[in-house]
C-alpha cells in the first residue's frame, strides 16, 4: 500500500511541482531586475487558462501537429518515472536507465522539432533546425557527464547512482564537481535558458524553442507549455538527485522520506536561484559560439570520467 | 520435420527457387507481367523457406555441412557449411528479401514497357542466391566465385535504369571498386593458402594456429580492406552512395540492408571463427574506423538532399556503429575477457539485424515517395504527408528506429553498443580506454546527428506546403507497396519489444563461433525482456513502451476530454506577417542542416556561392535574382584516389618506357622473370 502511494507520488511529483519551478526562477529574476514580478504560482494559472481557450490550427498542418503536443508531453511524464527525486529505494530496473532516459527525452525532441517544421513557417522552421542542432551537441555531453557517475556507481540505473553516489560520493568529489560542470551547461541548453536561448520572449528572430512553438494555441499551447516545465524539472531533479544525492531517503521510513522531500524541495530551490543569477548575470550567447560551450560539457564530462578510472 | 528441413536437401530447395525464379524471368522477358508475376511468386516463396530454413538450423542447434561435388579440381569443391552464425545471416538476407519482393510486385510496373522485367527479374534472383551461398560457401574459390555472382548481379541492377547516364557512371565506379575489394581478399585467401595449405574454410580453421604472425597480420589487413570495401567503411566508400540509389529501390534496399552485411559476415567469420586469437591493434584499428566512419557517415548524410543518397550514407554511419561493437568485442576477446567479448558482439549481431530492418523499410518508403514524384530531390517535396499518408507513417517508424528512439528496435542495439563500450571504460585502466572513451563519444554524438538529420528528412519531404508540381500532385502508392512497407514497420516495432529473446537467441549465436565459444554469458535476460548487462545496466522494452502509452493515454484522456469538452478549434493560414506565404518560404533541407554544417565546417569543407543578378547592371539598385549555391569538396576523390590514380598513371609512363615493340626484347623480360620465379620459389 505504501509502495503504491509512493509510486504515485514519484510518478506525479515532478509534473505537479514544474510549473512552480518556473515560477519561482521567474520570480527570483524579477527581483534580480528590480521589478515586482508574477506570482510563483502563475504559471500554473497560465496553464489552466489556456486550456480553456480556443484553438486555431494551421491549414498546412497534418496529424503530427495535432499529436505532437501530447506525445511531447507523455514522453516527460516517461521520462520523469525514471528519475530519483526524494527516495533513492524506489529502484526501477525497467527504465530507470541512464541511455533509456536520454533516448526518452529525446523523442520529445524529435517530435517537437517536426511540429515546428509542420506549419511551414520561417520561424518554425529555423526554430526546429536550431534545436536540432544544439541537442546533438549536448546529446554527448549529457551521457558523458552522467556516464561519469555512472563509473563511480558501477551501473547506469539512475536509482542505484544515487543511492551509491550519496554512500561514498564524497570520495570524488572533484570529478563529481567537473561533471556537474559539464551537466549544468548541458542543462541550460536543453531546457532552452541562457546562454542558449531566451526563455522570455517569442519576438526575436534567433529564439529556438518558442519558434517552434508559435503556431500552437489553446490546449496544445497548454501542453506545450508544460511539456517543457517538466523538462526543467526533470534536469533539475537529475542535477539535484546524481550530483547532490545528499540527504534522498534510501530506506522506507516514514522519517527519511519526509527527510528525503524537504531536502528535495530545499535543493530544487537552490537549483532555482542559481538558473536564475546565472540568467541575469549572462547575456545570450551568439548561436555559432554554442558549439564551443557544448563541446566544453562534453570534454569536462571526458575529465571527469578520466578522473575517476585512472 | 525440422530435421529434414534443415538439411542438405532444405538448402538445395532453397537455391532451386532462386534458380527457377531466375530461368523463368528470363523465358518470360517477352511478356513484362508474367515475367514480373513469376519473378516475384518465387522469390517470395524463396524467402519464406529461407525463413523457414533459417529458423529450423536454430532450433535444431547443428552446424550443417555438405559437399554436392566434392573435389572439383584440387582447390575448388562445391560444399557449404550452415552454423547458427550463416543461419541468422540466412534469416536477414530472407526476411529483407521477402518483403523487398513483396514491394517489388508493384514497384517494378513503372518500368513496364520502359526495359525489359525479365533480365531485372534474373539478376535479382542472382543477386539473393549470390547473397545466400555467400554466407554459407565453405571453399575460399567456390566463395569467391559465389561473391562475384553477387557482386555482378548487383552490378547489373546499380545500371538498370540504363537511360540516365549517372547510373551507368555509378555502375562503372562500383564495378572498379568492388574488383578492387576482391583483389585484396584473394591476396588474404592466398595467403591462407600458403600456410595451411587448403582452401577448404573448414580446414583452414583447424590449422589457423600454424600462420606466423606477421602472415596474420597481412590476412587482416587486406581481408579488412577487401570486405570493408563491400561494407562501405570510410574512406572506402566513396562508391556506395552512388551505387545504391541508382538500383531500383527494392534493390537499393536490399543493397544497403543486407549485402553490405556479407562484409561484416566475412569480417566475424575470418576475425572470430578462424583466427580464434587476434593481437590487440586489430580491435583498436576497428574501433577508429568504426568511429570514423559512424560520425562522417552521418555528417555526410547532413549535407545531401537527394533522399536516397541520404540513407545511403546513413549505411555507412550503421556499419560504423556495427564495427564499434565487432571492434570492442576483438580487443576484449585479445585481453582475455570472452564474457565482454561476447556481449559486443552480440550488440553488433542486433544491430545487423535491426540495421536491415529499418535501412530497407526507409529505402522502400524512398522509394514510394519517389514513385509518387518522379525525382530524388528532398527540395521538391513538402508537404506529402497529406498525400501520401500511408507512406509518411512507415517512414516516420523508419526514422525514429533509425534514431534510436525506444521502444523501437535501433534503440536496443544501440544501448548494447553504448554498454560494450562503457564495459570497456570501466574495464581497464590502460590507454586502451581512451579509444573507447572516443569510440562512447563518437557514438554519443552520432547519434544526435541522426535524429537531426531525420528530422530533417522527413520533415523536408512530407510536412508543411509541397515545393513543387509534382509533389504537389503526389498519390499514395499501390497495396504491395504499402505491404511492404507495413511488414517492415511492424518488425521494427516487434524485434524493439521483443529485444529480450532476440538477445537471447543472439547468446546462442554467438556460442557458435569459435573465439567466443568458452565466453560466459553476462547478457541476461530477465522476465518483462529486460535486457541485463553484467549487474551493471538493465533496460525493458515492453515497460518503456508500456510507460509511454500510458503517459500517453492518461494526457490525451485527461486533456482532451476532462478538460473544458466544448474547446473550439478553428483552421487557418499560418502566421504569415501580412505577406502571402509562399512554399519558397519554408525551411528546406539544405538550410535546416546549414548550422550544423558550418559547426563542422572544418571537416566537410563547404563552400558558399552567392549570385546576384540586377535589373540594370550598371544601375545596382533592384535585384532581379539571388542565388546561393552550396558545394562540398569531394574530399575523398581529392585527396585520396586522385593521388594514387596520378601514381599509377606516372608508373605506367615509366613502364612503358620498357616496351620497345622488339621481340627479342620481351623474350629477355618472360626469361628474366622466369628466372626470379623459379629463385624465389626456391628461397622460400
Amino acid at each position: 500500500m505504501i509502495t503504491i502511494l509512493l509510486w504515485t507520488l514519484q510518478l506525479f511529483l515532478l509534473p505537479m511541482i514544474a510549473p512552480l519551478m518556473l515560477g519561482i526562477i521567474r520570480k527570483m529574476k524579477a527581483v534580480l531586475q528590480n521589478r515586482a514580478g508574477a506570482g510563483i504560482f502563475q504559471p500554473y494559472k497560465d496553464i489552466w487558462k489556456l486550456l480553456h481557450k480556443d484553438e486555431i490550427i494551421s491549414t498546412d498542418a497534418s496529424w503530427l501537429f495535432r499529436a505532437a503536443p501530447y506525445i511531447v508531453f507523455a514522453v516527460t511524464l516517461a521520462a520523469a518515472a525514471g528519475i530519483p527525486t526524494f527516495a533513492a529505494f524506489l529502484s526501477n530496473k525497467f527504465t530507470g536507465d541512464l541511455l533509456a532516459l536520454v533516448y526518452l527525452l529525446a523523442i520529445g525532441t524529435f517530435f517537437l522539432a517536426l511540429a515546428g517544421m509542420d506549419a511551414g513557417s520561417s520561424f518554425g522552421g529555423f526554430g526546429s533546425s536550431r534545436e536540432m542542432t544544439v541537442a546533438a551537441l549536448a546529446e554527448g555531453g549529457l551521457i558523458f557527464s552522467l556516464f561519469a557517475l555512472a563509473v563511480i556507481a558501477k551501473t547506469t540505473n539512475l536509482f542505484s547512482i544515487a543511492a551509491a553516489i550519496s554512500l561514498n560520493g564524497h570520495s570524488f568529489f572533484l570529478p563529481i564537481f567537473i561533471a556537474f560542470t559539464g551537466f549544468l551547461i548541458v542543462l541550460l541548453a536543453e531546457t532552452a535558458r541562457f546562454p542558449f536561448d531566451n526563455p522570455a520572449t517569442h519576438l526575436e528572430l534567433t529564439m529556438i524553442h518558442e519558434a517552434m512553438i508559435l503556431e500552437y494555441s489553446g490546449k496544445k499551447l497548454a501542453l506545450m507549455e508544460w511539456a517543457s516545465a517538466n523538462k526543467l524539472a526533470i534536469f533539475i531533479a537529475l542535477g539535484s538527485s546524481l550530483f547532490f544525492p545528499w540527504g534522498i531517503a534510501i530506506s522506507p521510513s516514514m522519517g527519511a522520506i519526509a527527510f528525503g522531500l524537504g531536502i528535495f524541495a530545499l535543493k530544487i530551490l537552490v537549483f532555482c536561484a542559481a538558473i536564475a543569477a546565472l540568467e541575469s548575470s549572462i547575456a545570450k550567447f551568439r548561436f555559432f559560439r554554442l558549439p564551443d560551450l557544448l563541446l566544453t560539457s562534453f570534454i569536462l564530462g571526458i575529465i571527469a570520467i578520466g578522473m575517476v578510472i585512472m | 520435420m525440422i530435421a529434414s528441413i534443415a538439411s542438405q536437401g532444405g538448402f538445395l530447395l532453397l537455391l532451386s527457387f532462386f534458380a527457377a525464379g531466375a530461368l523463368g524471368a528470363l523465358a518470360f522477358r517477352k511478356n513484362d507481367a508474367l515475367a514480373n508475376f513469376w519473378s516475384s511468386a518465387f522469390a517470395v516463396g524463396g524467402s519464406l523457406w529461407g525463413i523457414i530454413f533459417a529458423l529450423s538450423i536454430f532450433i535444431s542447434g547443428t552446424t550443417l555441412s555438405f559437399h554436392i561435388a566434392a573435389a572439383l579440381s584440387p582447390f575448388l569443391s562445391i560444399s557449404f557449411a550452415v552454423g547458427a552464425l550463416s543461419a541468422f545471416f540466412i534469416f536477414i538476407i530472407s526476411l529483407v528479401a521477402l518483403f523487398a519482393s513483396i514491394y517489388g510486385i508493384g514497384y517494378v510496373k513503372h518500368y513496364y514497357k520502359k526495359y525489359t522485367i525479365g533480365t531485372l527479374g534474373f539478376f535479382y534472383h542472382f543477386f539473393i542466391a549470390g547473397m545466400l551461398m555467400v554466407v554459407t560457401a565453405s571453399n575460399a574459390i567456390l566463395f569467391l566465385i559465389v561473391w562475384e555472382i553477387m557482386s555482378l548481379a548487383s552490378y547489373f541492377l546499380v545500371i538498370y535504369d540504363r537511360n540516365d547516364p549517372k547510373n551507368i557512371k555509378a555502375g562503372s565506379l562500383y564495378f572498379i571498386m568492388t574488383h578492387i575489394g576482391t583483389a585484396f581478399i584473394m591476396l588474404a585467401f592466398l595467403l591462407l593458402y600458403r600456410y595451411t595449405g587448403s582452401f577448404d574454410f573448414g580446414v583452414i580453421k583447424a590449422n589457423s594456429a600454424a600462420i606466423p604472425m606477421f602472415a596474420k597480420n597481412m590476412i587482416f589487413i587486406f581481408s579488412f580492406i577487401g570486405f570493408g570495401m563491400k561494407a562501405g567503411i570510410i574512406p572506402l566508400h566513396i562508391w556506395l552512395p552512388d551505387a545504391h540509389p541508382a538500383a531500383p529501390s527494392h534493390v537499393s534496399a536490399l543493397m544497403s540492408g543486407v549485402m553490405i552485411k556479407t562484409g561484416i559476415f566475412m569480417m566475424i567469420k575470418l576475425f572470430f571463427d578462424v583466427f580464434t586469437t587476434a593481437p590487440l591493434w586489430w580491435g583498436v584499428a576497428i574501433l577508429v574506423i568504426g568511429s570514423v566512419s559512424a560520425l562522417l557517415g552521418v555528417l555526410y548524410a547532413l549535407t545531401e538532399h537527394d533522399i536516397k543518397r541520404l540513407l545511403a550514407y546513413h549505411s555507412i554511419e550503421n556499419i560504423g556503429i556495427i564495427l564499434l561493437g565487432i571492434g570492442s568485442a576483438l580487443v576484449f576477446s585479445s585481453l582475455g575477457m570472452p564474457a565482454l567479448a561476447a556481449l559486443g558482439m552480440i550488440a553488433a549481431l542486433f544491430h545487423t539485424l535491426n540495421h536491415a530492418v529499418f535501412k530497407s523499410l526507409l529505402f522502400l518508403s524512398a522509394g514510394s515517395v519517389i514513385e509518387g514524384t518522379r525525382t530524388r530531390n528532398i527540395e521538391e517535396y513538402g508537404g506529402l504527408m497529406k498525400r501520401m499518408p500511408e507512406t509518411a507513417f512507415f517512414f516516420l517508424i523508419g526514422s525514429m528506429a533509425i534514431a534510436a528512439l525506444p521502444p523501437f528496435n535501433g534503440f536496443f542495439s544501440e544501448w548494447l553498443t553504448f554498454q560494450s563500450l562503457f564495459a570497456g571504460i570501466y574495464s581497464f585502466s590502460s590507454l586502451v580506454v581512451w579509444i573507447f572513451i572516443l569510440s562512447a563519444g563518437t557514438l554519443a554524438l552520432t547519434s544526435g546527428l541522426a535524429l537531426a538529420c531525420f528530422v530533417k528528412a522527413f520533415g523536408a519531404t512530407f510536412l508543411a506546403r509541397p515545393r513543387s508540381h509534382e509533389a504537389a500532385c503526389a498519390k499514395e502508392s499501390g497495396f504491395s507497396l504499402q505491404f511492404g512497407m507495413a511488414g517492415l514497420a511492424l518488425l521494427s516495432l516487434v524485434f524493439g519489444l521483443f529485444s529480450g529473446s532476440i538477445v537471447s537467441i543472439l547468446n546462442a549465436v554467438v556460442k557458435n563461433i569459435s573465439g567466443l565459444r568458452d565466453a560466459a554469458s553476462i547478457v541476461a535476460v530477465h522476465p518483462a525482456q529486460t535486457i541485463a548487462v553484467n549487474g551493471f545496466a538493465s533496460v525493458s522494452a515492453p515497460a518503456l513502451f508500456a510507460i509511454i502509452i500510458l503517459a500517453l493515454a492518461l494526457s490525451v484522456v485527461a486533456i482532451k476530454y476532462l478538460v473544458n469538452r466544448k474547446q473550439n478549434i478553428k483552421t487557418g493560414a499560418t502566421w504569415d506577417c501580412g505577406t502571402d506565404l509562399t512554399p519558397r518560404m519554408e525551411i528546406t533541407a539544405t538550410g535546416f542542416s546549414r548550422s550544423i554544417i558550418m559547426i563542422f565546417q572544418g571537416i566537410l569543407k563547404p563552400s558558399f556561392q552567392t549570385d546576384i543578378e540586377y535589373n540594370d547592371a550598371s544601375m545596382r539598385y533592384v535585384p532581379k535574382s539571388r542565388t546561393a549555391t552550396m558545394h562540398l569538396a569531394d574530399f575523398y576523390r581529392v585527396r585520396f584516389y586522385d593521388p594514387i590514380r596520378f601514381g599509377f598513371m606516372k608508373i605506367s609512363g615509366y613502364v612503358k618506357k620498357i616496351q620497345s615493340g622488339n621481340i627479342n626484347a620481351y623474350i629477355l623480360y618472360m626469361l628474366i622473370v622466369l628466372l626470379a620465379a623459379l629463385l624465389s620459389a626456391s628461397l622460400f
